[in-house]
Order: structure tokens, then sequence, then C-alpha cells
């Protein structure tokens, strides 16, 4: 049992390394700080689902210091804590409230992990006016959490069966 | 698998967004000043109308290059590595910001009419 699961974490975190990898590969659309795609919380989201809510803020965690060490540096990784964390606290409080399927809590990841970003570039940049943005961002936000939530919820789907069935 | 709350909350989201959006447009006015800020720090103020060509010289070489023309400020070149400040549209209305975050860089279009009471203030 005990093995079992060290071998989901790592997989997990493999996965949630190779996507960021992925996303840093695909150009922003749109020139706005903050406006991509999400891909590496869809292992966030699945794990909050598959595994619990500690386990999902471990791997959320050790992702971003991996990948904050590998592709950014410490100021890049500043702000993929600040929406990782705000991202993965206000998942598990709209998870915990059970009003919204795994759709409506993507979308509110994904917008709190944008308006944790933007609060950061408040304080770097010391001015208050790029708060002007953030519409812009939370649109982001719930495009991409829509797409995030669909995705997750088709790969929940396989992987309970599969963990069911060993 | 979406849920009937998802829909409302994800339609929420995005009125209230909308509402910002044209509050902001309403309530736009014409800028007559660019404020440039470094790390914070005011490190000069341009006027709109008088086009220029600028160059913003940060700590350890970094650099960017502003461009006022037609009333309009465009960032057109900067050392920072994803040049998003670069490909951010040109500001000309009051509190409209072009930001480089790499190099903490935030031009920002004031208004006038808020520079007059400075001067009556003075």
């Amino acid at each position: 049992m005990k093995s079992k699961k060290v071998a989901i974490y790592g997989l997990l975190i493999a996965l949630a390394f190779v996507l960021s990898y992925i996303e840093s590969l695909i150009p922003l659309p749109i020139p706005i700080y903050g406006i991509k795609l999400g891909l590496a919380n869809i292992v966030v989201l699945v794990s909050l689902y598959l595994l619990g809510v500690r386990q999902a803020f471990a791997l959320s965690l050790v992702r971003i210091i991996l990948v904050g060490f590998t592709f950014g540096n410490l100021s890049t990784m500043m702000y993929s804590v600040a929406g990782g964390l705000l991202s993965w606290a206000m998942m598990t409080i709209i998870k915990k409230c059970k009003l919204f399927s795994m759709v409506g809590v993507s979308v509110i990841g994904g917008v709190s992990h944008n308006i944790g970003q933007i609060i950061v570039a408040i304080f770097v940049v010391d001015n208050l006016y790029i708060i002007y943005y953030l519409p812009f961002i939370i649109i982001s936000g719930v495009i991409s959490g829509i797409l995030i939530g669909i995705l997750g919820a088709l790969c929940l789907k396989r992987l309970q069966t599969t963990m069911n069935n060993t | 698998m979406i849920r009937r709350n998802d829909i409302i909350m994800i339609c929420a989201v995005i009125v209230v967004c909308l509402l910002i959006f044209f509050l902001m447009s309403v309530t736009k006015k014409e800028g007559g000043k660019l404020v440039i800020t470094v790390d914070g720090q005011v490190y000069d103020t341009l006027d709109l109308n008088i086009e220029t060509e600028y160059k913003i010289k940060c700590a350890n070489g970094a650099y960017n290059i502003v461009v006022i023309k037609d009333g309009y400020a465009d960032m057109i070149e900067a050392s920072c590595p994803d040049k998003l400040c670069v490909s951010q549209r040109k500001i000309h209305y009051n509190h409209e910001t072009i930001v480089c975050l790499p190099n903490k860089v935030v031009l920002e279009v004031v208004g006038s009419e808020d520079n007059d009471i400075d001067t009556i203030a003075k």
C-alpha cells in the first residue's frame, strides 16, 4: 500500500513538472502577465479529489519549487507561490462546500491563482493601478479554469478506475 | 459533469468583469503626462504631447525604451527576457499602464487635470 502511494506521488509530480514545461513552450496569446493555461493545475485538481487536501498542497508546493528552480528564478517563484497557495486554499474551501462540480472548483482555482499573482505584482512594482488588468486576468482564469476542470474530471474518472483495479 | 451552480457562478463572474470593463471605458479620461516608475520610485515624468524617444536605464544594465507619438506612449524595446511590455498596447488614457515586471518598470498615464490641481496647490 505504501509503495503504491509513493509511486502515485512520484508520477503526479513528474506529470505536473512536464506539464509546466510544456506550458512554458506555448507562447502567450495576449501580452498580459498572468494569462496562461495553467496546465499543471490539472494535477493539483486531480490530487485534491484523488488523494486529499494536504496531499494536493504538498504536490503543489513541490511542483512550484521544482519548476521555479529549473525554469525560473526566485522572483518568478514568488508569483507561483502566491498564485499556487491562494488557488489551493480557495479550491479546498469551494470543494468542501460541495456546491460546485470539479469544473466550478477549477474555475475558482484559476481565478484565485491569477488574483494571487496580481497581488504580488502590485507589491513588486509598488503601483496600485496595475489592478486595471484584473478583469482581463479574471476572464482568462475562468476560461482556462473551465478547460482544466473538464480535463481534470476526465483524468480523475480514469485514474479512479485504474486505482480500484490494482 | 458541469452543474447548474457552476454555470451560474461562471456567468456571474463574467458579468461582473464586463461591468468593470464598462465602467472603465465610461470613466476614462484623456491623459496628459506619463509617469515612469522603476522599483516603486518615480524615475521621470514625460509630457504626452511632446514626441520623443526615451531610454529608461535600470540597475544591472537593464533598460527599456519608450516612444511618445501622437499622444500615445509605447514601449518599443526592452532588455527583459519575456518582452511582454513591448507587446502591450500603447497607452493614452488616464491610469492606463504598461508594466515590465522583470525590470520593475511601470509606465502610467496621469491626467492633465490632476496636474492642474497640483500646480494650484503649489
